[in-house]
């Protein structure tokens, strides 16, 4: 094959051109460490005048809550875009003693763990989506920890358990309360007079739970449809992986 | 001058796994290297002062992408596997849309 | 420092960069073209952070320090926050087409995959 070596020879032309290129733009960038960021000063300023602790929530939810609710949509589609194309063609099947036995051939250890760690971490998920706006945290961190610390029940039993504890329907229709939540929000603020995904609701005082007006509820919306979407990925690839078979009149 | 130690031997550490990744051929073995530059990648973001990007980081690119791979890697293999088995399948039963306008 | 080794954590960036777009044209397997996108995609990962790096910065979490301390850039973290989401998203999406092309084409191979007019030819 004569594509082989051609294509490392000018994939390394283009890459040590690019190199030069970048390293070129990167001297005229200000000092690694320099202290004058206009930006990061005014959003510092305008979410401690909303009573916001975590400045990064703030920024997603409050001050740029456009663009936030566009990746949101980005994640819904990407993830009902690949759900659909993993479903179940009519020339599948789902293999029955997968579904009554499952895989047994893990360590006791890792079942161990995984059934110790399942609770605290589904804790520590709610915890870290509820906290977004006064920790590190919030709705699209907390979401992920939530959809991976459900999935230690895989580990800590089979797949059995698992398709128990995740009933499809519930987190399809969680997903699109998710979305469509955000967007609602948003919606809320025009029922005050202001502006579309303004933070109208009281803000506290700084560092409470209760403070930073709808960046909370942001969070929760954005939290339900992160782990949503995920779980209901996982549950798909798990589900090609481990149980339907065929595809080629098997 | 520790803390721009730390810089240096986090960087150097991501550098050094990113390139392994890349040059690791078998999916199923650049799936865990994957999950190691994650979390390397995860600690550098926290050096940098950025713990919510940690956060994610890890959760995403240390739990959730490698365990996506190596699923589509037992299924692709079954797949090939079957595939090599019955040559004929492919063009005996496409399923898609496509069919109705192969005849 | 001099002003050649204050680049050097952006060539960092910049090497994580092409050894990805290098995977990417070299490799034998889409699954392996996957991987090495999302190593290329945390290369700007990389980079937007260290550009909001400050030296004498922390975390940009008032949570229990005072109102005043100086903090590192937080946009730049709310731009990378997101991105490293939709990111998993998409490339659970690129795999998910990785696997029907499995399924259809017999092959993963980026050397052996036919276009679909030349499918439907057959």
């Amino acid at each position: 094959m004569s594509r082989r070596p051609a294509s490392r020879v000018l994939s390394l032309v283009g890459g040590v051109g690019a190199f030069v290129l970048l390293l070129a733009a990167f001297v005229q960038l200000p000092d690694l460490g320099h202290v004058t960021h206009p930006y990061g000063t005014r959003a510092v300023q305008a979410a401690l005048g909303r009573d916001t602790a975590n400045v990064v929530s703030s920024v997603n939810f409050d001050q740029r809550a456009f663009d936030t609710m566009g990746e949101e949509f980005v994640l819904f589609a990407a993830a009902v875009s690949a759900i659909l194309l993993l479903r179940r063609f009519h020339d599948e099947e789902e293999d029955a003693y997968e579904l009554r036995v499952g895989h047994h051939d893990v360590w006791s250890a890792v079942n161990l763990a995984g059934f110790a760690l399942l609770a605290p971490t589904i804790m520590v998920g709610f915890y870290v989506v509820a906290h977004g706006a006064v920790s590190p945290g919030g709705g699209f961190q907390g979401g992920a920890l939530l959809a991976t610390g459900l999935h230690l029940a895989y580990l800590a039993g089979d797949y059995r358990v698992l398709r128990r504890l995740r009933p499809v329907a519930v987190f399809d229709a969680a997903e699109a309360v998710g979305a469509a939540g955000f967007v609602l929000l948003g919606l809320s603020a025009l029922l005050v007079g202001e502006p579309f995904l303004t933070n109208w609701l009281p803000t506290g005082s700084l560092g409470d739970l209760a403070s930073a007006g709808t960046v909370e509820l942001f969070n929760v919306a954005v939290g339900m449809e992160v782990a949503s979407a995920l779980i209901l990925l996982l549950a798909k690839f798990l589900d090609q992986a481990l149980v339907v078979r065929g595809g080629g009149g098997e | 001058m520790t803390a721009q130690a730390l810089l240096g031997i986090l960087l150097t550490a991501t550098a050094v796994l990113g390139t392994v990744v890349a040059l690791t051929r078998d999916p199923a073995r650049q799936a865990l290297v994957l999950s190691a530059y994650g979390l390397v990648l995860g600690v550098l973001m926290v050096a940098l002062q950025a713990p919510d990007v940690a956060l994610a980081q890890i959760a995403i690119g240390t739990a959730v992408v490698p365990l996506l791979v190596v699923l589509t890697v037992a299924k692709v293999e079954r797949e090939l596997s079957t595939r090599q088995e019955d040559p004929e399948d492919r063009r005996r039963h496409p399923s898609g849309p496509d069919r109705r306008v192969r005849r | 420092m001099s002003d050649v080794l204050g680049v050097l954590p952006y060539v960092v960036a910049a090497w994580i960069l092409l050894i990805g777009c290098y995977g990417i044209a070299t490799s034998r397997s889409f699954i392996h073209v996957v991987a090495c996108l999302s190593v290329v995609q945390s290369s700007t990962y990389l980079l937007l952070l260290l550009i909001g790096w400050q030296t004498n910065g922390t975390a940009p979490v008032f949570a229990d320090i005072e109102p005043g301390v100086p903090v590192v850039d937080p946009v730049v973290q709310a731009l990378t926050l997101t991105d490293i989401v939709v990111g998993g998203a998409v490339t659970a999406l690129l795999l998910a087409l990785t696997v029907q092309l499995a399924k259809r084409q017999g092959s993963i191979d980026p050397e052996q995959i036919r276009s679909l007019e030349e499918e439907l030819e057959e």
